[in-house]
Protein backbone atom coordinates (compact mmCIF):
# COMPACT_ATOMS: atom_id res chain seq x y z
CA UNK A 1 0.00 0.00 0.00
CA UNK A 2 1.81 3.13 -0.60
CA UNK A 3 -0.07 5.90 0.55
CA UNK A 4 0.29 9.67 0.89
CA UNK A 5 -0.62 12.04 4.07
CA UNK A 6 -1.55 15.01 2.92
CA UNK A 7 -0.21 17.62 5.30
CA UNK A 8 -2.17 21.53 5.52
CA UNK A 9 -1.14 24.06 8.38
CA UNK A 10 -2.92 23.51 11.36
CA UNK A 11 -3.14 19.78 10.95
CA UNK A 12 -2.15 17.78 14.34
CA UNK A 13 -2.77 14.34 13.29
CA UNK A 14 -0.78 13.61 10.06
CA UNK A 15 1.97 11.65 12.63
CA UNK A 16 -0.60 9.29 14.14
CA UNK A 17 -1.65 8.37 10.53
CA UNK A 18 1.81 7.98 9.01
CA UNK A 19 2.41 5.53 11.94
CA UNK A 20 -1.03 3.49 11.48
CA UNK A 21 0.10 3.65 8.31
CA UNK A 22 3.35 2.32 8.83
CA UNK A 23 2.49 -0.29 11.33
CA UNK A 24 -0.36 -1.80 9.13
CA UNK A 25 1.36 -1.45 5.80
CA UNK A 26 4.93 -1.96 6.52
CA UNK A 27 5.78 0.55 4.37
CA UNK A 28 6.55 4.48 4.94
CA UNK A 29 3.96 6.69 3.42
CA UNK A 30 4.63 10.08 2.06
CA UNK A 31 3.67 12.91 3.45
CA UNK A 32 2.35 15.54 1.00
CA UNK A 33 2.54 19.05 1.21
CA UNK A 34 -0.68 21.34 0.53
CA UNK A 35 1.24 23.82 -1.75
CA UNK A 36 2.14 20.95 -3.95
CA UNK A 37 -0.08 19.95 -7.24
CA UNK A 38 0.71 16.39 -7.86
CA UNK A 39 0.36 13.42 -5.73
CA UNK A 40 3.84 11.13 -5.28
CA UNK A 41 4.01 8.88 -8.65
CA UNK A 42 2.19 5.20 -7.83
CA UNK A 43 0.06 6.45 -4.72
CA UNK A 44 -2.91 4.25 -4.01
CA UNK A 45 -4.30 5.79 -1.27
CA UNK A 46 -4.65 9.46 -0.18
CA UNK A 47 -5.02 10.12 3.89
CA UNK A 48 -6.11 12.92 4.67
CA UNK A 49 -6.07 13.28 8.57
CA UNK A 50 -7.38 14.99 11.16
CA UNK A 51 -6.27 18.49 12.90
CA UNK A 52 -7.47 21.66 12.39
CA UNK A 53 -6.83 23.09 9.02
CA UNK A 54 -6.27 27.24 9.19
CA UNK A 55 -7.57 26.79 12.44
CA UNK A 56 -10.63 26.01 11.41
CA UNK A 57 -11.28 29.86 10.14
CA UNK A 58 -14.21 30.68 7.65
CA UNK A 59 -15.78 27.01 8.31
CA UNK A 60 -13.66 24.01 9.41
CA UNK A 61 -11.91 21.98 6.29
CA UNK A 62 -13.57 25.28 4.28
CA UNK A 63 -9.98 26.69 3.12
CA UNK A 64 -8.03 23.19 2.80
CA UNK A 65 -10.65 22.01 0.68
CA UNK A 66 -9.78 24.76 -1.94
CA UNK A 67 -5.65 24.45 -1.63
CA UNK A 68 -3.73 23.38 -4.33
CA UNK A 69 -2.86 19.69 -3.47
CA UNK A 70 -6.91 18.99 -3.64
CA UNK A 71 -7.38 19.13 -7.12
CA UNK A 72 -4.57 16.22 -8.07
CA UNK A 73 -6.97 14.41 -4.83
CA UNK A 74 -9.86 15.17 -7.27
CA UNK A 75 -8.64 13.80 -10.18
CA UNK A 76 -7.20 10.46 -8.09
CA UNK A 77 -10.74 10.23 -6.83
CA UNK A 78 -12.30 10.50 -10.16
CA UNK A 79 -9.99 7.91 -11.58
CA UNK A 80 -11.18 5.52 -8.95
CA UNK A 81 -8.24 6.39 -6.55
CA UNK A 82 -8.74 5.52 -2.78
CA UNK A 83 -8.81 8.13 -0.43
CA UNK A 84 -9.51 8.78 3.35
CA UNK A 85 -10.74 11.21 5.05
CA UNK A 86 -10.36 11.14 9.10
CA UNK A 87 -11.79 13.82 11.76
CA UNK A 88 -10.93 17.11 9.50
CA UNK A 89 -10.55 15.34 6.55
CA UNK A 90 -13.93 14.39 6.44
CA UNK A 91 -15.00 17.92 6.56
CA UNK A 92 -12.66 19.03 4.04
CA UNK A 93 -13.87 16.19 1.96
CA UNK A 94 -17.26 17.67 2.06
CA UNK A 95 -16.01 21.22 1.76
CA UNK A 96 -14.27 20.00 -1.29
CA UNK A 97 -17.49 18.75 -2.49
CA UNK A 98 -16.21 14.94 -3.02
CA UNK A 99 -18.59 14.09 -0.11
CA UNK A 100 -21.99 15.48 0.42
CA UNK A 101 -23.72 17.13 3.06
CA UNK A 102 -21.44 18.87 6.02
CA UNK A 103 -20.40 19.11 9.41
CA UNK A 104 -21.80 21.18 11.81
CA UNK A 105 -21.31 22.08 15.53
CA UNK A 106 -22.36 19.37 17.85
CA UNK A 107 -25.59 19.86 19.18
CA UNK A 108 -24.69 19.70 22.76
CA UNK A 109 -22.03 22.71 21.54
CA UNK A 110 -18.72 20.86 23.39
CA UNK A 111 -15.65 19.85 22.14
CA UNK A 112 -16.28 15.95 22.39
CA UNK A 113 -12.84 14.06 23.41
CA UNK A 114 -13.12 10.44 24.60
CA UNK A 115 -13.80 6.59 22.95
CA UNK A 116 -17.34 5.98 21.27
CA UNK A 117 -18.97 2.80 19.52
CA UNK A 118 -19.36 2.32 16.03
CA UNK A 119 -21.31 -0.01 14.27
CA UNK A 120 -19.87 -0.90 11.03
CA UNK A 121 -22.37 -1.24 8.33
CA UNK A 122 -21.12 -2.94 5.40
CA UNK A 123 -17.99 -5.44 5.19
CA UNK A 124 -18.10 -4.95 1.09
CA UNK A 125 -16.34 -2.21 1.00
CA UNK A 126 -12.61 -1.53 0.96
CA UNK A 127 -12.49 0.18 3.71
CA UNK A 128 -14.28 -2.16 5.86
CA UNK A 129 -13.36 -5.42 5.02
CA UNK A 130 -11.17 -5.94 7.81
CA UNK A 131 -14.32 -5.93 9.64
CA UNK A 132 -17.96 -7.86 9.66
CA UNK A 133 -21.18 -6.12 8.92
CA UNK A 134 -22.81 -5.19 12.18
CA UNK A 135 -19.83 -5.27 14.39
CA UNK A 136 -19.36 -2.64 16.73
CA UNK A 137 -15.88 -0.84 17.11
CA UNK A 138 -14.34 1.26 19.80
CA UNK A 139 -12.59 3.99 18.45
CA UNK A 140 -11.71 7.94 19.56
CA UNK A 141 -13.50 10.76 18.60
CA UNK A 142 -11.95 14.50 19.13
CA UNK A 143 -14.27 16.92 17.60
CA UNK A 144 -16.54 20.15 18.23
CA UNK A 145 -17.86 19.64 14.35
CA UNK A 146 -19.31 16.29 13.91
CA UNK A 147 -22.60 16.80 13.55
CA UNK A 148 -23.23 15.65 10.15
CA UNK A 149 -26.30 17.16 8.30
CA UNK A 150 -27.64 17.11 4.46
CA UNK A 151 -30.76 17.57 2.87
CA UNK A 152 -33.48 14.96 2.88
CA UNK A 153 -33.19 13.87 -0.40
CA UNK A 154 -29.29 13.41 0.10
CA UNK A 155 -29.92 11.88 3.41
CA UNK A 156 -32.41 9.14 1.59
CA UNK A 157 -30.03 8.43 -1.05
CA UNK A 158 -27.39 7.96 1.08
CA UNK A 159 -29.19 5.51 3.23
CA UNK A 160 -31.04 4.03 -0.12
CA UNK A 161 -27.63 3.44 -1.91
CA UNK A 162 -26.00 1.82 1.64
CA UNK A 163 -23.73 4.42 2.13
CA UNK A 164 -23.37 5.37 5.47
CA UNK A 165 -20.78 3.16 6.49
CA UNK A 166 -20.19 3.88 10.31
CA UNK A 167 -22.95 4.66 12.45
CA UNK A 168 -22.80 5.70 16.15
CA UNK A 169 -24.50 3.04 18.44
CA UNK A 170 -24.20 1.54 21.92
CA UNK A 171 -21.44 -1.12 22.67
CA UNK A 172 -24.21 -3.54 21.52
CA UNK A 173 -24.66 -1.96 18.34
CA UNK A 174 -28.21 -0.35 19.28
CA UNK A 175 -28.49 2.79 17.68
CA UNK A 176 -29.71 5.74 20.19
CA UNK A 177 -29.54 9.35 20.88
CA UNK A 178 -27.98 8.88 23.93
CA UNK A 179 -24.98 7.10 22.12
CA UNK A 180 -24.85 9.50 19.49
CA UNK A 181 -22.53 11.93 20.80
CA UNK A 182 -22.47 14.72 18.35
CA UNK A 183 -26.90 14.71 17.16
CA UNK A 184 -25.98 13.67 13.59
CA UNK A 185 -28.33 12.73 11.17
CA UNK A 186 -29.56 9.01 11.23
CA UNK A 187 -26.27 8.56 13.76
CA UNK A 188 -24.25 9.38 10.58
CA UNK A 189 -20.35 8.31 11.20
CA UNK A 190 -19.26 7.97 8.41
CA UNK A 191 -20.33 7.82 4.35
CA UNK A 192 -18.66 6.58 1.23
CA UNK A 193 -18.69 8.46 -2.13
CA UNK A 194 -21.50 7.69 -5.09
CA UNK A 195 -18.59 5.20 -6.58
CA UNK A 196 -17.32 4.13 -3.41
CA UNK A 197 -13.90 4.89 -3.34
CA UNK A 198 -14.00 8.11 -0.83
CA UNK A 199 -14.56 7.29 2.90
CA UNK A 200 -14.92 10.28 5.04
CA UNK A 201 -15.92 9.55 8.92
CA UNK A 202 -15.49 11.48 11.91
CA UNK A 203 -13.79 8.94 14.69
CA UNK A 204 -9.69 8.67 14.39
CA UNK A 205 -9.55 4.52 13.66
CA UNK A 206 -5.31 5.70 13.78
CA UNK A 207 -5.43 5.81 17.02
CA UNK A 208 -6.55 2.08 17.56
CA UNK A 209 -4.14 0.12 15.95
CA UNK A 210 -1.57 -0.64 19.18
CA UNK A 211 -2.07 -2.46 22.30
CA UNK A 212 -0.47 0.42 24.32
CA UNK A 213 -3.43 2.31 22.95
CA UNK A 214 -5.46 -0.02 24.99
CA UNK A 215 -7.77 -1.16 21.79
CA UNK A 216 -6.75 -2.25 18.52
CA UNK A 217 -10.48 -1.88 16.85
CA UNK A 218 -8.99 0.95 14.60
CA UNK A 219 -6.52 -1.91 12.98
CA UNK A 220 -9.29 -3.55 10.90
CA UNK A 221 -10.28 -0.32 8.53
CA UNK A 222 -6.40 -0.26 7.42
CA UNK A 223 -5.91 -4.20 7.50
CA UNK A 224 -8.74 -3.98 4.59
CA UNK A 225 -7.34 -1.79 2.67
CA UNK A 226 -3.51 -3.14 2.56
CA UNK A 227 -5.37 -6.61 1.45
CA UNK A 228 -7.99 -4.64 -1.14
CA UNK A 229 -4.62 -3.16 -2.93
CA UNK A 230 -3.29 -6.38 -2.61
CA UNK A 231 -5.68 -8.44 -4.30
CA UNK A 232 -6.30 -5.50 -6.31
CA UNK A 233 -2.36 -5.82 -7.44
CA UNK B 1 -15.78 49.90 -3.90
CA UNK B 2 -17.20 48.64 -0.32
CA UNK B 3 -19.50 45.68 -0.06
CA UNK B 4 -20.86 43.43 2.37
CA UNK B 5 -21.40 39.72 2.25
CA UNK B 6 -23.89 38.00 4.54
CA UNK B 7 -23.62 34.41 5.15
CA UNK B 8 -27.07 33.09 7.27
CA UNK B 9 -27.73 29.22 7.52
CA UNK B 10 -30.31 28.45 5.54
CA UNK B 11 -33.85 27.73 7.00
CA UNK B 12 -34.20 24.04 8.44
CA UNK B 13 -30.67 23.97 9.59
CA UNK B 14 -30.68 23.42 13.15
CA UNK B 15 -28.36 26.13 14.40
CA UNK B 16 -27.14 25.05 18.01
CA UNK B 17 -24.87 28.32 18.60
CA UNK B 18 -28.09 30.37 17.71
CA UNK B 19 -29.82 28.44 20.28
CA UNK B 20 -27.46 29.02 22.73
CA UNK B 21 -27.18 32.47 22.46
CA UNK B 22 -31.22 32.60 22.37
CA UNK B 23 -31.10 30.93 25.96
CA UNK B 24 -28.42 33.43 26.72
CA UNK B 25 -30.63 36.19 26.54
CA UNK B 26 -33.83 35.03 28.19
CA UNK B 27 -31.63 34.40 31.20
CA UNK B 28 -30.69 37.92 30.83
CA UNK B 29 -34.52 38.73 30.92
CA UNK B 30 -34.00 40.22 27.18
CA UNK B 31 -38.02 39.87 26.85
CA UNK B 32 -39.24 39.06 23.34
CA UNK B 33 -36.34 37.19 21.47
CA UNK B 34 -38.32 34.66 19.83
CA UNK B 35 -35.74 33.37 17.96
CA UNK B 36 -32.01 33.31 16.66
CA UNK B 37 -29.84 32.09 14.46
CA UNK B 38 -26.10 33.45 13.91
CA UNK B 39 -24.80 33.92 10.62
CA UNK B 40 -21.24 35.84 9.21
CA UNK B 41 -20.62 38.60 7.60
CA UNK B 42 -18.01 40.20 5.32
CA UNK B 43 -17.20 43.71 4.75
CA UNK B 44 -15.06 43.53 1.74
CA UNK B 45 -13.18 46.38 -0.17
CA UNK B 46 -13.79 45.76 -3.63
CA UNK B 47 -11.33 47.15 -7.03
CA UNK B 48 -13.99 47.15 -9.97
CA UNK B 49 -15.02 50.54 -12.74
CA UNK B 50 -18.76 49.11 -11.86
CA UNK B 51 -21.24 47.81 -9.79
CA UNK B 52 -22.14 45.05 -12.13
CA UNK B 53 -18.86 43.83 -12.11
CA UNK B 54 -18.21 44.25 -8.30
CA UNK B 55 -21.21 42.28 -7.76
CA UNK B 56 -20.16 38.95 -10.15
CA UNK B 57 -17.11 39.25 -8.41
CA UNK B 58 -18.50 39.01 -5.08
CA UNK B 59 -20.81 36.56 -6.09
CA UNK B 60 -17.48 34.37 -7.16
CA UNK B 61 -16.30 34.59 -3.92
CA UNK B 62 -19.50 34.20 -2.14
CA UNK B 63 -20.01 30.66 -3.92
CA UNK B 64 -16.57 29.69 -4.34
CA UNK B 65 -15.43 30.21 -0.83
CA UNK B 66 -17.20 31.95 1.89
CA UNK B 67 -20.47 30.12 1.42
CA UNK B 68 -21.08 26.78 2.21
CA UNK B 69 -24.22 26.60 0.00
CA UNK B 70 -25.38 22.71 1.09
CA UNK B 71 -26.46 24.97 4.38
CA UNK B 72 -25.98 28.58 3.77
CA UNK B 73 -27.31 31.22 2.06
CA UNK B 74 -25.21 34.74 0.71
CA UNK B 75 -26.30 37.91 0.29
CA UNK B 76 -23.98 40.64 -1.86
CA UNK B 77 -24.22 44.47 -1.44
CA UNK B 78 -22.48 47.10 -2.66
CA UNK B 79 -22.72 50.48 -1.34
Amino acid sequence: MKSAVLVFPGINRERDMARALRLMSAREPKMVWHADTALPAETDLVVIPGGFSYGDYLRCGAIAARAPVMDAVRAFAQQGGLVLGVCNGFQILCEAGLLPGALMRNAQLRFICRDVFLRVERSDTPFTRGYNAGQVIRVPVAHGEGNYIADGETIARLEGEGRVIFRYSSPDGMIDPNWNHNGAMNAIAGILNERGNVLGLMPHPENHVEASMGCTDGRGLFAGLVEHLQAAA
Amino acid sequence: MKARVTVTLKSGILDPQGKAIEGALRSLGVRGVASVRQGKVFDIEIEATDRAGAEAALKNAAEKLLANTVIENYRVEVT
